[in-house]
């Protein structure tokens, strides 16, 4: 370092002799010395130009801390420009020299009384700098002169000292006062004040969440709007923020805060825009939809964000991350101005990236052709990673919007006429999604992609078109070819291609068993005998295993239907956007996290969530937030892997009911020896190949070269998946109440029905009890409903085939099926039900809980989910509290899904577990729900969206019903 | 990470178990990033607690990535922070590319890239980003305002200066004072007088008493100032950003406009400005000088302006106006696989210029790499082609309409590389003096508060901005 300032020096030597380089040209040796012995010179200029060496040299990094006292020396001078410089070095090493910056105590109390304001300021500020208890003590009487100072500039100076002076020690801070006083700045009359005193204490009440500093109230948020018209531009980002944490007490109040916040849209600086942004987008959500003004406040908010992307590249970058939430929030804000997202050659990568992404987002039917036309140009552009993510744009513009399908496949194909190695391999790994999306329209296209099979060297593309190949592999003629090709260098290829090329060659067998048995043995022997890779293995041995016991089960599973896949892939999850949308302009809106996961440490973390339009703020009022929100743990995000592998499991296997009862566990034994084929092929091959020895032995093989210790885990495991994936029995069981009684005996003529509902393996029954009260007997019983709420109607007649004796029961159950007349019944789940028998005709009505019709598919998929939670409107959505709970949530889970109520994922937030739910009625009308959990905290919320609002309140007491027995 | 290896694992064998297939995969790993985010791994050590300050230092970092100043607002973080820094500078190749937002284990870098220089500020809490990277750019501007230029030669020139306006920008954090007009009296701009009256009678660089400005409530124009001369003038600029595609269909269409002023007037004016046709300013931002109020009820432009030199407004007009495009481009660029040549030919043409001259008229195409030399022929002006950097820079000057410019002629490229895929686009530069191309006109521009005549001036001037044309 000293070298490179020495030729610096030397370079600039020749013109520049007034300049600041100057400092630099002492001798390396004994270069502190010679410091030193100018710093005490006796002549006042010599210490001056010293003075400014040693800045010099701790600004290119230099260590020059041992200079330290002598420079404190110089420090009583009544040359303003010395003692400047003498504060600066003091504010750069007091902090790592506190026990030295003691010796400076006395004249920093001298200088807080200086006629001059500058030095009043620069006093106070660098006494704040020095970390250490003793100098405190003596701070606290400047300070508190100072902040009552009547130069403003002392007074916003003091202001932030009280901030640095918090954080040395809080307990002084609070006891000598300066908080008050603090407070008392907010209505300063000089807005710069205002601005600092602001800033200090957001800043003092970030580190105590609990400090319950910054009560807004409806004075002080007054207060803050006045201050921000008159304030610095750094000032309105502080008062932005600070509003932004406020919840209005109605929609009057969230409307008045609105119109006075909107002049900041029109700012010069960019955070002062996107902080009112911020504010603008939470407080609107208290706004009526219905009211002029949410219309209004919606235009006014599409220009500024545009600007946004006119200023430099840096601040176009984090724009862009915030337009990409506020677009998935309301997409109304900028469906029109697609066109501002078109990328420019010269943008910066990331700029460009963050484009494409808003593009897709705004894509619709009305501005497609636009869109496509130009991620066709990028798809041309130099980038690599840029043309591969335009690509995938043209893939997601299929699947988003599907009048577009046909053209983006024509224009994939264009792409892939280019040869152009890396298009050609982007442009098949999203073929395979539109053809999920999409299935049998687009198969025509198949040849053209398996003309390019030789040129795909990424796993990823490779392990796509082999899926294709084995998905389709009935109409590829060649498909056995191909896919024997791939498998001539199995061992060099990733995983994924592995994993991919051994269930496209088990489909292919499935497929077309006669010609492909060679091939199926064949890379079953590579994936479990050669191979190191355990999934590899396991999915092997899993394959081999299902073939071998039961072909037709092994079709089900493996050739199963598969879910369509959903619009938006990569939606971020609604309550994190919600949470998102409370932090625009934070570092969490850049990196799309949420805050908790950037606040290391102990700083409490609040949990933003937007207001609601029907709550009322009490709910949200930032003391029980912030008190409930405390909490040291750290954030665990991903959801516990076995959780996950269940969902899976029963995600996708509770569909294939027929696939026939479980292996008996000991068939897993007889994996050691047996062949594992056995009888099973027989069936698949038909009769003239079944027998043949050569399949046989061929399968037999393996088994023989595996570690005796294997198998045992392996039948274990396998038995464990099966059953869970039998799936048909419920784990718990439904939940049904005990019976009550309907009709007493005293208004039906001595019938008494008692019941209750209960659904079994799929089928709603009514159970009920007949008690013959008369002193005659019953018989020629019948019943029928009336028209209800979901078309319940008896499925058979009831079966009371014996009398009914004077004092005598009978239990009835009478299956029903929902394909009756529906007629909107008060309440919902009322039915009514006549009974006859051969006295008389008997009505009455009883409610059914809803869950009886929550059925077995009831499970949605994650993305599916995702997508129309963000789809139903906000109104829809209803939340409920089930008190004095205390199952843990994996216990919460269970229960509920014996009742057809099934976790779609589960989330853990700062010990808050937020598990996902759906469930369907019998008349294909989607709830989605999500349930918070907290640790040892009994009571429960549920939100409830569900596009028939109505039923909410039924399925929470379904909830309820199921969680509570 | 271990972690997350297992996790991925257990994935992939609950979708073979099912035979659910690639496509699942892929799209569950999707799903799991946007509903988990990474859990952060490294424990922080016990200092990291104590500040919550905004900005916590500041690198400045040549182009050759040596770290040439760096100031600490509070505890000095070692400058090995900045690896990061430079890796991710290795990574992006051109140092526009650089993700302006980073992080690091235990701090966050924000960075902006300014005339070759990186301004890197660390981070240590969540603050906003926006607010960090208008504080550097301002700082930049504030350099700029101060030498001349912002290079790194004039900053290690200005050492002492650059560290005492560093340090009056921020407290703890904070900004205190980043209006130039408030620097300049607290902070002397070096000038080389000044320089050498301080040298002879000891005097310096500091302004011995507090601004002005501090005092009152228009924080950014101190009192007391007087000219001799009163004059007010105002510059129009505004510059075309578009996007024309090979037919010469304008694909998008901005307009980015600013209002310079240079305002040299005694006491305390208050000026009002009004339009001819203020209905094209729907997307505005001002100055803090401005009365946002009056604009809204009466569209004019009222205010007390600083002294000196400001940007008193910029205004965005959008593709969905109708935006003029002075000239139009006729052009082909040609590569052929046999003979490893290549042709092109561009003619321009004005097309809606409002009757005005279009001057200092540039063409600048960034070739394709395997384009090694140009051999053309230009009607009009200069052509060159750096074969280094491989663009081809066309200086036209002044279009005259009675005789287009053409350019034409063959390129040369390297044998036995395959033909480039991407058509290079054309950027174009011009100049258009005493138009504004929205339509944008000054209608008047009333003083009062003041009882002297000024002399006032508004100047247009048109410009291409981001102006490419596909081919």
């Amino acid at each position: 370092m000293q070298e490179w300032a020495n030729q610096l020096c030397e370079n600039r030597q020749f013109g520049s002799k007034m300049t600041d380089s100057k400092y630099f040209t002492t001798t390396k040796k004994g270069e502190i010395f010679e410091l030193k012995a100018e710093l005490n010179s006796d002549k006042k200029e010599k210490k001056k130009e010293a003075v400014k060496k040693v800045i010099a040299s701790m600004t290119v990094g230099k260590d020059v801390s041992a200079l330290f006292p002598d420079v404190v020396n110089c420090m009583q001078t009544d040359n303003l420009e010395l003692k400047k410089l003498v504060y600066l070095y003091l504010m750069n090493y007091a902090k790592s020299q506190p026990d030295m910056a003691i010796m400076a105590v006395n004249t920093f109390v001298k200088d807080c009384e200086d006629p001059n304001p500058l030095i009043r300021a620069l006093a106070v500020r660098t006494m704040g700098c020095i970390r250490v208890d003793k100098i405190t003590e003596y701070l606290c009487e400047p300070l508190r002169k100072c902040l009552k100072d009547e130069d403003p500039y002392v007074r916003k100076t003091a202001a932030v000292c009280v901030a640095k002076l918090h954080d040395i020690n809080a307990q002084l801070v609070e006891d000598q006062g300066f908080l008050d006083t603090l407070k008392d700045l907010i209505s300063d009359s000089n807005p710069m004040v205002v601005a600092n005193a602001v800033a200090a204490l957001s800043e003092i009440a970030e580190s105590h969440p609990n400090s319950n500093l910054m009560d807004l109230n409806p004075q002080t948020i007054n207060k803050l709007l006045t201050a921000l018209n008159e304030c610095t531009e750094w000032g309105q980002i502080f008062i932005l923020d600070c509003l932004a944490n406020y919840t209005p007490r109605d929609d009057r109040e969230s409307q008045s805060i609105c119109e006075r916040v909107t002049p900041r849209l029109s700012h010069a600086n960019s955070a002062v825009v996107l902080s009112a942004v911020k504010v603008l987008m939470k407080f609107m959500e208290m706004l009526p939809k219905d009211l002029d003004y949410y219309g209004t406040l919606l235009k006014k908010l599409a220009p500024p964000l545009v600007t946004l992307l006119s200023a430099e590249p840096e601040l176009q970058y984090v724009a862009l991350r915030n337009i990409n939430l506020i677009v998935q929030r309301r997409p109304e804000i900028l469906k029109h101005e697609m066109k501002v997202f078109f990328v420019k050659y010269n943008d910066p990568i990331y700029v460009k990236l963050e484009k494409l992404d808003i593009m897709i987002r705004l894509a619709s039917q009305a501005n497609i052709a636009q869109v496509l036309a130009e991620l066709k140009e990028y798809a041309t552009e130099v980038d690599v990673d840029f043309v591969r993510k335009a690509v995938r744009a043209i893939g997601r513009c299929a699947i988003k919007v599907e009048q577009s399908a046909e053209r983006c496949v024509s224009t994939l194909l264009d792409l892939i006429q280019t040869k152009v190695n890396y298009v050609v391999q982007e442009a098949i790994v999203v073929i395979k999604d539109i053809f999920r999306k999409y299935p049998n329209k687009y198969e025509s296209v198949i040849a053209t992609l398996c003309e390019n099979l030789d040129s795909l060297d990424e796993p990823e593309a490779r392990a796509a078109m082999i899926w294709i190949v084995g998905e389709y592999a009935e109409r590829i003629d060649n498909a056995d070819e191909l896919l024997e090709s791939f498998l001539e260098g199995f061992h060099d290829e990733s995983t994924q291609v592995q994993l991919q090329l051994l269930t496209a060659i088990v489909k292919l067998f499935l497929k077309k068993p006669t010609e492909t048995q060679e091939l199926v043995q064949q890379v079953l022997s590579l994936a479990t005998q050669d191979s190191d890779n355990p999934d590899l293995r396991d999915r092997g041995y899993i394959y081999w295993r299902l073939l071998s016991t039961d072909p037709v089960a092994a079709k089900e599973v493996v050739l199963a239907e598969k879910p369509l896949i959903s619009e938006e892939t990569d939606l971020i999850e609604p309550t994190l956007l919600e949470e998102l949308i409370c932090h625009i302009g934070t570092l969490a809106s850049v990196y799309h996290k949420p805050p908790s996961a950037f606040v290391e440490g102990s700083r409490g973390v609040q949990h933003k969530r937007l207001p609601g339009s029907t709550e009322s703020g009490e709910s949200e009022s930032p003391d029980t937030t912030s008190a409930a929100a405390v909490s040291d743990a750290p954030p665990a995000v991903i959801p516990s892997q076995g959780d996950l592998l269940g969902d899976l499991l029963n995600l996708d296997l509770t569909p294939p009911t027929t696939t026939g009862p479980p292996p008996p566990a000991s068939s897993g034994m007889q994996m050691g020896a047996m062949d594992l084929l056995g009888g099973g092929l027989d069936s698949l091959l038909g009769g003239d190949l079944g027998g043949s020895p050569a399949i046989g032995a061929g399968f037999g093989a393996p088994p023989a070269a595996m570690p005796a210790s294997f198998s045992a885990p392996v039948s274990g495991g396998l038995d464990d998946l099966f059953d869970l994936g039998g799936g048909v029995g419920m784990p718990m069981g439904a939940y049904s109440a005990p019976k009550t009684v309907w009709l007493p005996a005293m208004k039906a003529k001595g019938l008494e029905i008692s019941g209750t509902f209960a659904r079994r393996s799929g089928v709603i029954q009514m159970e009920m009890t007949l008690t013959n009260k008369a002193m005659s007997v019953m018989t020629d019983f019948a019943i029928q409903f009336n028209r209800n709420s979901f078309g319940l109607a008896p499925a058979g007649p009831l079966q009371v085939l014996t009398p009914l004796n004077p004092n005598q029961s009978i239990e009835v159950t009478l299956p029903l099926n929902t394909v009756g007349p529906v007629m909107k019944m008060e309440p919902l789940n009322n039915l009514q039900v006549a009974v006859k028998n051969n006295i008389d005709v008997f009505y009455f009505s009883c409610q059914y809980p809803i869950s009886m019709l929550f059925v077995e598919d009831g499970k949605m998929e994650r993305q599916v989910f995702l997508a129309t939670w963000k789809d139903i409107p906000n109104d829809n959505e209803a939340q409920f509290q089930i008190k004095d709970c205390h199952l843990s949530s994996d216990a919460a889970s269970n229960k509920l899904q014996g009742s057809n109520i099934f976790t779609i994922a589960k989330r853990t937030v700062d010990g808050q577990d937020m598990l996902y739910q759906s469930m369907k009625l019998t008349n294909g009308i989607w709830v989605l729900a999500e349930m918070r959990v907290q640790a040892g905290n009994p009571v429960y919320t549920v939100s409830l969206k569900c596009r028939a609002a109505e039923v909410s309140q039924w399925v929470f007491q379904s909830y309820e019903a199921v969680l509570k027995n | 990470m271990n972690q997350s290896q297992g996790f991925f694992k257990d994935i992939q064998i609950s979708c073979l178990v099912v035979g659910w297939l690639l496509s699942n995969t892929a799209s569950i790993i999707l799903s799991f990033r946007v509903w988990g985010g990474q859990s952060m791994t490294d424990s922080a050590p016990s200092w990291f607690f104590y500040s919550a300050e905004m900005i916590h230092s500041l690198f400045l970092i040549n182009h050759l990535g040596d770290i040439f100043l760096e100031k600490h607002w509070k505890s000095v973080i070692s400058r090995s922070v900045c690896d990061y820094f430079f890796e991710a500078r290795e990574k992006a190749v051109d140092p526009e590319n650089v993700p302006p937002v980073l992080q690091t284990p235990h701090h966050y870098l924000i960075s902006i890239y300014r005339g070759k220089l990186f301004f890197l500020s660390v981070i240590q809490t969540e603050v906003p980003p926006l607010f960090v990277i208008e504080f550097l750019h301002r700082v930049a501007d504030t350099f700029q305002d101060y030498f001349g230029e912002c290079s790194e030669s004039v900053i290690t020139d200005n050492l002492v200066i650059v560290y005492e306006l560093l340090e009056e920008m921020l407290d703890n954090g904070f900004p205190l004072a980043t209006e130039s007009n408030v620097l300049k009296e607290m902070i002397r701009p070096p000038n080389i007088l000044r320089s050498v009256v301080n040298t002879l009678t000891g005097g310096s660089n500091v302004g011995e008493t507090l601004p002005q400005g501090q005092l009152s409530n228009i924080p950014w124009r101190r009192a007391g100032v007087k000219y001799a001369n009163n004059e007010a003038y105002f510059d129009v600029t505004e510059e075309i950003d578009a996007i024309v595609d090979k037919s010469g269909t304008t694909v998008s269409a901005e307009i980015q406009g600013v209002i310079e002023a240079c305002v040299k007037l005694s006491g305390m004016p208050d000026l009002t400005m009004s339009f001819m046709n203020p209905r094209l300013l729907d997307d505005v931002s001002f100055h803090p000088c401005v009365r946002f109020r009056r604009w809204e009820s009466e569209r004019v432009l009222s205010f007390i302006p600083p002294d000196g030199n400001f940007t008193l407004m910029t205004y965005h007009i959008s593709s969905q106006n109708l935006v003029a495009i002075p000239v139009y481009v006729k052009q082909s660029i040609n590569f052929f696989e046999a003979g490893s040549c290549g042709r092109l030919d561009i003619t321009i043409g004005p097309k809606q210029t409002m009757g005005k001259t279009v001057e200092d008229l540039k063409v600048t195409i960034h070739m394709p790499k395997a384009v090694l030399n140009a051999n053309l022929t230009a009607t009009q002006g200069n052509y060159t082609y750096d074969c280094t950097t491989k663009m081809l820079v066309w200086d036209i000057g002044k279009l005259n309409p009675q005789k287009l410019p053409n350019l034409r002629g063959s390129l040369s490229m390297q044998t036995g590389v395959p033909n480039p895929e991407e058509n290079p686009s054309l950027n174009i530069d011009l100049k258009i003096q005493q138009l504004a191309i929205s339509g944008l006109k000054v209608s008047r521009l009333d003083m009062y508060g003041e009882k002297y005549k000024p002399f006032k001036g508004v100047k247009y001037v048109t410009k291409a901005g981001k102006f490419q044309v596909r081919t």
